[in-house]
């Protein structure tokens, strides 16, 4: 391009276009561009045509109407005379519970692997990259049915714990494992409670302002104040003092059989823990890889000067190599999460309603709006992928090198 | 990837459009194969044999069309197809018919542009559970988890059956019978419900299928036929009338067995006309004269079609009930061959 920085004194003509090397690349692509279009638009125009011939309308009318069908995991209220337009939401926010918590725990997986990955110690290593290379190469969806059949085959089902000899017993009186999923007790808020919610989030603020001090003080005069027992007692011994206070205001409601199934507590259903762990595992492996990878990235220097230093073993990793190693593993890692929210879409290979089951599963048969349903449903992934990349990106402004 | 057979079925939706208008009868009779949709597999419905032939009461339409067309029971290229797939393939031409227990709605036939061309079983959607539940009715069913089979009828149905009696379930929505049947029988749900046909044809699978009850609640109308796309009248008319050149062979006691003998002529003018001795149907239809004969010498006549896939002497042991000739109680009627 340096030709640009030299115009042309002579006046333009027509047949430079052609002829003058300067010209001549803007006129091919201005033909491409004509043809990318006219293709284009060629194919639009057909699309509409078959579908006018085909008496199919666009219509979103169906979202209005009753869907008909009842979701069995449902974070908002809905039942069958609910709408389309509802049970795809009730799908929208199957899809982020699961996408969110398979992102936390790949993440938590794929940190201790990648880091474990470069242990000295041979066993510890080498069994971290048999994790990584049996999951990383057999596909998601596999894991996903393996771990579901899994759970299906050697979990007891409820009807195991009926009876004066159950074959099957709840674990401390209050989870219980079944192939269904498995029950936990749920809270009961009772008059009170709100106070004793307060006091906890006032004592989260108040082991940061103690920590910021803290630090502060060392710092300033190099005194150093001890970090560990001070923030658990400022976290715990203020709200149990208030709990018991009040009157044990908070409650469990345990699970209890109770005809077919089990009911009080909360269940996390069979299907969301098959989906949630398989992509935690699938994914961990990749991200073990991009933390083992932006951790070589650092030069060996760098622990050798915190060594120099003083520090211990796990402050330097803490301190001075994952801080640097964050620059490198952020960027594949927004990738991975991306990955773990599309993949959250193969939910209908174990039932689990996620927004692929509901509005491009059962709402897209019972009404036959295909077209309409695809559209919103790539519409929703569209969406939710460039958000969570546009988190992810200012996270890694956030830490990514400051050039001065 | 339901979004590339979407765009695939949408690129051949396309391409056929123009194809598609020529004719189904003429397309079918230039591959000189007929492509049927059937179900992934449901034991005396359709389902491939431990030769990979396939077989069933379904399969049965499909060879008898393909008979009727191309003068050859086996030149049938079956695709098997899910609850989900099965409109879409049809739609966009990747099949040129549909015989997979699928119940005749309004909104499919009118909506989705589907032409039923008549019912070739009467059933209705039931409930199958472990006899050690000790449930006699679907009304004790509260609270139950119930495995169902998604992009059914029978997902609607249960959510009006669960909720005009006022109790509650929990759905465990399935792709195919196969998975459903694995997941019934480790427990991971209590009740089974599909089709009583289908719960018949799963339970003849078992091991043990006596420790397995149909509960009597039968609690919708399913009346299932074969299916082709709206606007190719002649192709519908085909399927229509070789469908009910079975039923009408019953009726007149027309066999595998004796057709050949009957094929020489009769002195009762109807089964004359029907297997083309007389009269002139078939070049109405755009076919051979005997197209009738080779339908029905394919397979046999509709009940014994029925008795070979599914009758009471098979594992799967349906009676015939509303499935009977009309001359014998039953709903099965064929418009006369005249």
């Amino acid at each position: 391009m340096t030709i640009m920085t030299d115009p042309p004194q002579e006046s333009f003509r027509l047949s430079m276009l052609l002829n003058d090397t300067r010209y001549r690349s803007y006129t091919f692509q201005f033909i491409a561009l004509i043809v990318l279009i006219a293709s284009a638009a060629f194919l639009m125009s057909n699309l509409f045509s078959n579908l006018a011939a085909a008496g199919l309308n666009i219509s979103y009318q169906f979202l209005g109407s009753p869907a008909g069908y009842d979701i069995n995991q449902t974070l908002i209220a809905y039942d069958s005379q609910s709408t389309n337009a509802r049970a795809a939401l009730v799908g929208i926010l199957n899809t982020l519970l699961v996408a969110f918590l398979a992102c936390v725990t790949a993440t938590i997986f794929g940190v201790i692997a990648g880091v474990l990955r470069l242990s000295n110690n041979w066993l510890v290593s080498k069994l971290m990259s048999f994790y990584v290379e049996i999951f990383r190469n057999i596909p998601v969806l596999i894991w996903i049915i393996i771990i579901f059949t899994i759970m299906i085959a050697v979990l007891p089902g409820p009807r195991a714990f009926r009876g004066d000899e159950p074959s099957a017993s709840m674990v401390l009186n209050a989870v219980a494992f079944t192939n269904r999923g498995v029950y936990i007790p749920a809270p009961v808020w009772g008059p009170g409670s709100l106070v004793v919610v307060a006091t906890f989030i006032l004592s989260v603020f108040g082991v940061f302002a103690y920590r910021r001090y803290a630090t502060k003080l060392l710092y300033d005069t190099g005194r150093l104040l001890p970090m560990g027992w001070p923030s658990l007692a400022i976290l715990f011994v203020p709200t149990l003092l208030i709990y018991f206070i009040m009157g044990m205001p908070i409650g469990l409601d345990y699970p209890e059989l109770k005809g077919f199934n089990f009911s009080g507590g909360i269940k996390v259903g069979g299907p969301l823990i098959a989906l949630w762990f398989a992509l935690s595992i699938y994914t961990g492996a990749f991200i073990a890889e991009n933390v083992r990878a932006g951790i070589q990235a650092i030069s060996k220097g760098q622990s050798e000067a915190a060594g120099a230093l003083g520090l211990r073993q796990g402050r330097i990793m803490n301190l001075v190599v994952l801080p640097q190693a964050l620059r490198v593993i952020i960027p594949p890692l927004i990738s991975q999460y991306l990955n773990i929210t599309k993949n959250s879409s193969l939910a209908i290979a174990v039932g689990y309603a996620d927004v692929t089951a509901t509005l491009g599963g059962i709402t897209l048969n019972q009404t036959g709006r295909a077209i309409e349903c695809v559209l919103l449903l790539m519409l929703f992934y569209l969406t939710i992928s460039l958000s969570i990349s546009a988190i992810m990106n200012v996270y890694n402004n956030s830490v990514k090198l400051k050039e001065r | 990837m339901k979004k590339s057979v979407f765009f695939g079925a949408l690129t051949v939706a396309g391409l056929a459009a123009g194809a598609a208008a020529a004719g189904t009868l003429d397309d079918v009779k230039a591959r000189g194969k007929l492509n049927c949709g059937v179900t992934t597999g449901l034991v005396g419905f359709a389902a491939p044999d431990a030769n990979g032939e396939w077989n069933g009461f379904d399969v049965s339409v499909c060879r008898a069309v393909a008979a009727a067309v191309l003068g050859d029971a086996s030149a049938v290229e079956f695709v098997p197809t899910t609850g989900k797939t099965r409109f879409t393939a049809l739609a966009s031409g990747e099949i040129d018919m549909l015989a997979r227990n699928t119940t005749w709605t309004f909104s499919r036939d009118v909506d989705l542009k589907f032409t039923f061309v008549g019912v070739n079983y009467y059933d209705g959607q039931g409930f199958m559970v472990p006899k050690e539940l000790g449930v006699s009715s679907a009304k004790d069913l509260d609270g139950a988890t119930v495995c169902i089979q998604t992009g059914t009828t029978t997902e609607l149905n249960l959510a009006d059956f669960f909720r005009s009696n006022n109790i509650s379930y929990e759905p465990v929505p399935i792709e195919t019978n196969a998975e459903a049947q694995q997941q019934y029988l480790a427990g991971a749900c209590d009740v089974y419900t599909t089709d009583a046909s289908g719960l018949a044809a799963t339970r003849a699978t078992f091991e043990a299928p006596g420790d397995h009850t149909l509960l009597p609640e039968i609690i919708s109308k399913e009346p299932l036929g074969p299916l082709v796309r709206h606007g190719d009248n002649e192709w519908g008319d085909v399927v229509r009338w070789t469908l009910n050149a079975l039923i009408t062979a019953e009726e007149l006691g027309v066999t595998s067995a004796n057709i050949s003998e009957m094929a020489a002529g009769t002195n009762n003018p109807e089964i004359n006309r029907l297997l083309g001795t007389e009269g002139t149907l078939g070049e109405m239809l755009g076919l051979d004269a005997d197209w009738a004969m080779k339908a029905i010498a394919a397979g046999g006549n509709y009940g014994e079609v029925f008795e070979k896939n599914i009758g009471e002497s098979t594992p799967i042991g349906l009676a015939r009930g509303l499935n009977a000739q009309w001359t014998e109680g039953g709903l099965i009627y064929s418009p006369p061959f005249r």
